[in-house]
Protein backbone atom coordinates (compact mmCIF):
# COMPACT_ATOMS: atom_id res chain seq x y z
CA UNK A 1 0.00 0.00 0.00
CA UNK A 2 2.71 2.44 1.04
CA UNK A 3 4.72 1.58 -2.09
CA UNK A 4 1.73 2.43 -4.30
CA UNK A 5 1.35 5.81 -2.62
CA UNK A 6 5.06 6.53 -3.08
CA UNK A 7 4.88 5.49 -6.74
CA UNK A 8 1.87 7.68 -7.45
CA UNK A 9 3.47 10.68 -5.73
CA UNK A 10 6.75 10.26 -7.64
CA UNK A 11 4.97 9.78 -10.98
CA UNK A 12 2.87 12.89 -10.35
CA UNK A 13 5.99 14.89 -9.47
CA UNK A 14 7.69 13.59 -12.64
CA UNK A 15 4.78 14.86 -14.73
CA UNK A 16 4.80 18.24 -12.96
CA UNK A 17 8.58 18.60 -13.46
CA UNK A 18 8.33 17.69 -17.15
CA UNK A 19 5.51 20.21 -17.70
CA UNK A 20 7.47 22.89 -15.86
CA UNK A 21 10.53 22.18 -18.04
CA UNK A 22 8.38 22.59 -21.16
CA UNK A 23 6.70 25.79 -19.95
CA UNK A 24 9.75 27.60 -18.62
CA UNK A 25 11.65 30.03 -20.83
CA UNK A 26 14.80 30.38 -18.75
CA UNK A 27 17.16 27.60 -19.88
CA UNK A 28 19.01 27.64 -16.56
CA UNK A 29 15.75 26.82 -14.76
CA UNK A 30 14.96 24.16 -17.38
CA UNK A 31 18.32 22.49 -16.67
CA UNK A 32 17.53 22.45 -12.95
CA UNK A 33 14.14 20.88 -13.79
CA UNK A 34 15.93 18.13 -15.74
CA UNK A 35 18.16 17.52 -12.72
CA UNK A 36 15.11 17.24 -10.45
CA UNK A 37 13.47 14.92 -13.00
CA UNK A 38 16.52 12.62 -12.94
CA UNK A 39 16.56 12.67 -9.13
CA UNK A 40 12.90 11.63 -9.05
CA UNK A 41 13.67 8.87 -11.57
CA UNK A 42 16.49 7.75 -9.25
CA UNK A 43 14.04 7.47 -6.34
CA UNK A 44 11.70 5.51 -8.64
CA UNK A 45 14.49 3.03 -9.45
CA UNK A 46 15.32 2.65 -5.74
CA UNK A 47 11.66 1.90 -5.02
CA UNK A 48 11.79 -0.72 -7.79
CA UNK A 49 14.91 -2.26 -6.12
CA UNK A 50 17.07 -1.50 -9.17
CA UNK A 51 19.94 -0.04 -7.15
CA UNK A 52 22.56 -0.29 -9.90
CA UNK A 53 20.33 1.59 -12.35
CA UNK A 54 19.48 4.17 -9.69
CA UNK A 55 23.20 4.65 -9.06
CA UNK A 56 23.83 5.26 -12.77
CA UNK A 57 20.89 7.63 -13.07
CA UNK A 58 22.10 9.62 -10.04
CA UNK A 59 25.66 9.89 -11.37
CA UNK A 60 24.87 10.48 -15.05
CA UNK A 61 21.41 12.09 -15.09
CA UNK A 62 21.69 14.32 -12.02
CA UNK A 63 25.42 14.96 -12.09
CA UNK A 64 27.20 14.92 -15.41
CA UNK A 65 24.39 15.81 -17.82
CA UNK A 66 23.36 18.81 -15.67
CA UNK A 67 26.94 20.10 -15.80
CA UNK A 68 27.15 19.49 -19.56
CA UNK A 69 23.86 21.30 -20.17
CA UNK A 70 25.09 24.22 -18.06
CA UNK A 71 28.27 24.27 -20.16
CA UNK A 72 26.13 24.39 -23.30
CA UNK A 73 24.04 27.25 -21.86
CA UNK A 74 27.32 29.09 -21.32
CA UNK A 75 27.83 28.81 -25.07
CA UNK A 76 24.33 29.51 -26.41
CA UNK A 77 22.90 31.97 -23.90
CA UNK A 78 20.29 31.66 -21.22
CA UNK A 79 17.02 32.61 -22.95
CA UNK A 80 14.98 30.28 -25.13
CA UNK A 81 14.06 31.84 -28.45
CA UNK A 82 10.34 32.06 -29.14
CA UNK A 83 9.15 29.33 -31.51
CA UNK A 84 8.36 30.70 -34.96
CA UNK A 85 5.57 28.20 -35.68
CA UNK A 86 2.51 27.03 -33.78
CA UNK A 87 3.06 23.79 -31.85
CA UNK A 88 -0.20 22.12 -33.01
CA UNK A 89 1.26 19.50 -35.38
CA UNK A 90 4.02 18.34 -33.00
CA UNK A 91 1.44 18.16 -30.21
CA UNK A 92 -0.83 15.90 -32.30
CA UNK A 93 2.11 13.64 -33.20
CA UNK A 94 3.17 13.36 -29.54
CA UNK A 95 -0.38 12.62 -28.35
CA UNK A 96 -0.87 9.89 -30.97
CA UNK A 97 2.53 8.33 -30.16
CA UNK A 98 1.79 8.46 -26.44
CA UNK A 99 -1.63 6.89 -26.92
CA UNK A 100 -0.10 4.10 -29.03
CA UNK A 101 2.51 3.42 -26.33
CA UNK A 102 -0.13 3.32 -23.59
CA UNK A 103 -2.23 0.99 -25.77
CA UNK A 104 0.87 -1.21 -26.15
CA UNK A 105 1.30 -1.53 -22.38
CA UNK A 106 -2.22 -3.01 -22.08
CA UNK A 107 -0.88 -6.28 -23.51
CA UNK A 108 2.07 -6.44 -21.15
CA UNK A 109 2.02 -8.77 -18.14
CA UNK A 110 1.09 -7.18 -14.83
CA UNK A 111 3.95 -5.61 -12.85
CA UNK A 112 5.65 -8.20 -10.54
CA UNK A 113 3.71 -11.04 -12.23
CA UNK A 114 5.89 -14.14 -11.66
CA UNK A 115 4.43 -15.80 -14.80
CA UNK A 116 5.67 -13.01 -17.05
CA UNK A 117 7.88 -14.29 -19.92
CA UNK A 118 10.84 -12.24 -18.68
CA UNK A 119 10.86 -14.28 -15.44
CA UNK A 120 10.56 -17.61 -17.28
CA UNK A 121 13.35 -17.54 -19.82
CA UNK A 122 16.95 -16.52 -19.00
CA UNK A 123 16.32 -14.66 -15.73
CA UNK A 124 16.06 -17.75 -13.50
CA UNK A 125 19.08 -19.32 -15.24
CA UNK A 126 21.26 -16.28 -14.49
CA UNK A 127 20.00 -16.06 -10.91
CA UNK A 128 20.50 -19.77 -10.20
CA UNK A 129 23.79 -20.36 -12.00
CA UNK A 130 25.62 -17.10 -11.28
CA UNK A 131 26.83 -18.06 -7.75
CA UNK A 132 28.43 -21.28 -9.07
CA UNK A 133 29.60 -20.12 -12.50
CA UNK A 134 30.76 -16.58 -11.70
CA UNK A 135 31.01 -16.64 -7.92
CA UNK A 136 30.37 -12.95 -7.19
CA UNK A 137 27.47 -11.75 -5.03
CA UNK A 138 26.23 -8.95 -7.32
CA UNK A 139 24.28 -10.70 -10.09
CA UNK A 140 23.91 -7.42 -11.98
CA UNK A 141 27.68 -7.22 -12.39
CA UNK A 142 27.99 -10.86 -13.41
CA UNK A 143 25.29 -10.44 -16.09
CA UNK A 144 26.71 -7.13 -17.31
CA UNK A 145 30.37 -8.06 -17.45
CA UNK A 146 30.29 -11.81 -18.09
CA UNK A 147 27.00 -13.24 -19.45
CA UNK A 148 26.38 -10.13 -21.52
CA UNK A 149 30.01 -9.16 -22.06
CA UNK A 150 29.49 -8.56 -25.78
CA UNK A 151 26.73 -6.03 -25.12
CA UNK A 152 28.84 -4.16 -22.61
CA UNK A 153 31.76 -4.10 -25.05
CA UNK A 154 29.38 -2.62 -27.62
CA UNK A 155 28.16 0.00 -25.13
CA UNK A 156 31.72 0.96 -24.33
CA UNK A 157 32.43 1.28 -28.05
CA UNK A 158 29.43 3.63 -28.32
CA UNK A 159 30.79 5.84 -25.52
CA UNK A 160 34.26 5.71 -27.07
CA UNK A 161 32.77 6.84 -30.39
CA UNK A 162 30.85 9.64 -28.66
CA UNK A 163 34.06 10.84 -27.04
CA UNK A 164 35.90 10.75 -30.36
CA UNK A 165 32.99 12.64 -31.95
CA UNK A 166 33.18 15.41 -29.35
CA UNK A 167 36.94 15.57 -29.82
CA UNK A 168 36.48 15.88 -33.57
CA UNK A 169 33.72 18.49 -33.41
CA UNK A 170 34.83 20.69 -30.53
CA UNK A 171 38.47 19.83 -30.02
CA UNK A 172 40.20 20.46 -26.73
CA UNK A 173 42.56 23.23 -27.69
CA UNK A 174 41.87 26.57 -26.09
CA UNK A 175 40.03 28.91 -28.46
CA UNK A 176 40.80 32.60 -28.57
CA UNK A 177 37.79 34.87 -28.52
CA UNK A 178 37.08 36.80 -31.72
CA UNK A 179 38.93 40.10 -31.56
CA UNK A 180 41.76 38.77 -29.40
CA UNK A 181 44.84 38.35 -31.55
CA UNK A 182 42.70 38.25 -34.64
CA UNK A 183 40.09 35.62 -35.31
CA UNK A 184 38.38 32.79 -33.49
CA UNK A 185 39.76 29.69 -35.12
CA UNK B 1 34.02 31.46 -9.00
CA UNK B 2 37.73 31.70 -8.42
CA UNK B 3 37.59 34.19 -5.56
CA UNK B 4 35.08 32.38 -3.36
CA UNK B 5 37.22 30.98 -0.49
CA UNK B 6 34.45 28.78 0.96
CA UNK B 7 33.90 27.10 -2.40
CA UNK B 8 37.62 26.59 -2.97
CA UNK B 9 38.28 25.06 0.45
CA UNK B 10 35.19 22.85 0.41
CA UNK B 11 36.13 21.65 -3.09
CA UNK B 12 39.67 20.88 -1.96
CA UNK B 13 38.34 18.80 0.94
CA UNK B 14 35.64 17.02 -1.02
CA UNK B 15 37.48 16.18 -4.28
CA UNK B 16 39.80 13.53 -2.75
CA UNK B 17 36.75 11.91 -1.14
CA UNK B 18 34.91 11.83 -4.48
CA UNK B 19 37.91 10.18 -6.16
CA UNK B 20 38.29 7.67 -3.31
CA UNK B 21 34.56 6.86 -3.47
CA UNK B 22 34.89 6.34 -7.23
CA UNK B 23 37.69 3.82 -6.65
CA UNK B 24 35.54 2.07 -4.01
CA UNK B 25 32.61 1.85 -6.46
CA UNK B 26 34.97 0.57 -9.16
CA UNK B 27 36.58 -2.22 -7.17
CA UNK B 28 33.59 -3.08 -4.99
CA UNK B 29 31.21 -3.50 -7.94
CA UNK B 30 31.40 -7.30 -7.64
CA UNK B 31 29.94 -7.18 -4.12
CA UNK B 32 27.61 -4.20 -4.04
CA UNK B 33 25.90 -1.83 -6.41
CA UNK B 34 28.22 -0.10 -8.82
CA UNK B 35 30.85 -0.97 -11.37
CA UNK B 36 32.86 0.60 -14.13
CA UNK B 37 30.13 2.83 -15.55
CA UNK B 38 29.25 4.50 -12.27
CA UNK B 39 32.86 4.66 -11.07
CA UNK B 40 34.04 6.31 -14.28
CA UNK B 41 31.34 8.95 -14.07
CA UNK B 42 32.01 9.66 -10.37
CA UNK B 43 35.76 9.85 -10.98
CA UNK B 44 35.15 12.31 -13.82
CA UNK B 45 32.76 14.28 -11.56
CA UNK B 46 35.63 14.88 -9.14
CA UNK B 47 37.75 16.37 -11.92
CA UNK B 48 34.80 18.33 -13.31
CA UNK B 49 34.21 19.87 -9.87
CA UNK B 50 37.86 20.88 -9.88
CA UNK B 51 37.38 22.43 -13.32
CA UNK B 52 34.22 24.27 -12.23
CA UNK B 53 35.82 25.80 -9.15
CA UNK B 54 39.41 26.45 -10.29
CA UNK B 55 38.75 27.03 -13.99
CA UNK B 56 39.14 24.79 -17.03
CA UNK B 57 42.72 25.99 -17.53
CA UNK B 58 43.71 24.47 -14.16
CA UNK B 59 41.86 21.26 -15.06
CA UNK B 60 43.72 21.16 -18.38
CA UNK B 61 47.07 21.29 -16.63
CA UNK B 62 45.92 18.63 -14.13
CA UNK B 63 44.82 16.22 -16.90
CA UNK B 64 46.45 17.23 -20.20
CA UNK B 65 44.27 16.53 -23.26
CA UNK B 66 46.84 14.26 -24.90
CA UNK B 67 46.79 12.02 -21.80
CA UNK B 68 42.97 12.01 -21.90
CA UNK B 69 43.03 10.92 -25.55
CA UNK B 70 45.25 7.96 -24.66
CA UNK B 71 42.99 6.94 -21.77
CA UNK B 72 39.83 7.09 -23.93
CA UNK B 73 41.32 4.42 -26.17
CA UNK B 74 43.12 2.52 -23.38
CA UNK B 75 39.91 1.40 -21.65
CA UNK B 76 38.36 0.00 -24.82
CA UNK B 77 41.66 -1.68 -25.77
CA UNK B 78 41.84 -3.27 -22.31
CA UNK B 79 38.29 -4.62 -22.64
CA UNK B 80 38.77 -5.93 -26.16
CA UNK B 81 42.25 -7.15 -25.20
CA UNK B 82 40.74 -9.46 -22.58
CA UNK B 83 38.60 -10.91 -25.38
CA UNK B 84 41.59 -11.36 -27.67
CA UNK B 85 43.55 -12.96 -24.81
CA UNK B 86 40.82 -15.55 -24.29
CA UNK B 87 40.81 -16.15 -28.06
CA UNK B 88 44.58 -16.75 -27.97
CA UNK B 89 44.00 -19.23 -25.11
CA UNK B 90 41.78 -21.18 -27.49
CA UNK B 91 38.50 -20.25 -25.84
CA UNK B 92 35.62 -18.10 -27.10
CA UNK B 93 35.87 -14.30 -27.27
CA UNK B 94 35.42 -12.93 -23.71
CA UNK B 95 35.08 -16.45 -22.20
CA UNK B 96 36.85 -15.58 -18.93
CA UNK B 97 36.97 -19.18 -17.71
CA UNK B 98 40.15 -19.66 -19.75
CA UNK B 99 42.03 -16.91 -17.90
CA UNK B 100 42.87 -19.15 -14.94
CA UNK B 101 43.05 -22.82 -13.96
CA UNK B 102 39.97 -22.36 -11.81
CA UNK B 103 36.98 -21.13 -13.91
CA UNK B 104 35.57 -19.00 -11.09
CA UNK B 105 38.95 -17.30 -10.51
CA UNK B 106 39.10 -16.70 -14.28
CA UNK B 107 35.67 -15.08 -14.15
CA UNK B 108 36.79 -12.84 -11.26
CA UNK B 109 39.91 -11.74 -13.14
CA UNK B 110 38.01 -11.17 -16.39
CA UNK B 111 35.24 -9.13 -14.76
CA UNK B 112 37.82 -7.08 -12.82
CA UNK B 113 39.71 -6.23 -16.02
CA UNK B 114 36.72 -5.40 -18.21
CA UNK B 115 35.15 -3.25 -15.47
CA UNK B 116 38.47 -1.43 -15.17
CA UNK B 117 38.45 -0.86 -18.93
CA UNK B 118 34.88 0.47 -18.76
CA UNK B 119 35.80 2.82 -15.91
CA UNK B 120 38.89 4.21 -17.66
CA UNK B 121 37.14 4.97 -20.95
CA UNK B 122 34.00 6.44 -19.36
CA UNK B 123 35.95 8.67 -16.98
CA UNK B 124 38.22 9.98 -19.74
CA UNK B 125 35.30 10.56 -22.16
CA UNK B 126 33.31 12.47 -19.52
CA UNK B 127 36.23 14.80 -18.71
CA UNK B 128 36.83 15.25 -22.45
CA UNK B 129 33.21 16.17 -23.14
CA UNK B 130 33.24 18.61 -20.22
CA UNK B 131 36.44 20.25 -21.47
CA UNK B 132 35.06 20.36 -25.00
CA UNK B 133 31.95 22.28 -23.92
CA UNK B 134 33.12 24.34 -20.96
CA UNK B 135 36.60 25.13 -22.25
CA UNK B 136 35.36 26.87 -25.38
CA UNK B 137 34.48 30.26 -23.99
CA UNK B 138 37.45 30.84 -21.75
CA UNK B 139 38.58 34.43 -21.79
Amino acid sequence: MLIEVVNVVILALLAVTALAAVRLNDLFAVTMMFGIYSLLATIMFVVLDAIDVAFTEAAVGVGISTVLMLGTIGLVGRRARKASHRPILPLIVVIITGAALVYGTLDMPRFTDPAAPVHQHLGPYFLNESPDQIGIPNVVTSILASYRGYDTLGELAVIFTAGIGVLGLLGLRRRKRPGHEGGAR
Amino acid sequence: MNDNPVLRIVAKIIIPMILLFALYVQFHGDYGPGGGFQAGVIFAAGFILYGLVFGTEALRSAVPPHILRIFIALGLVLYAGVGVTTLLMEADFLAYNALSQDPVAGQHLGIFLVELGVGITIGAVMITVFLGFAGRNDP
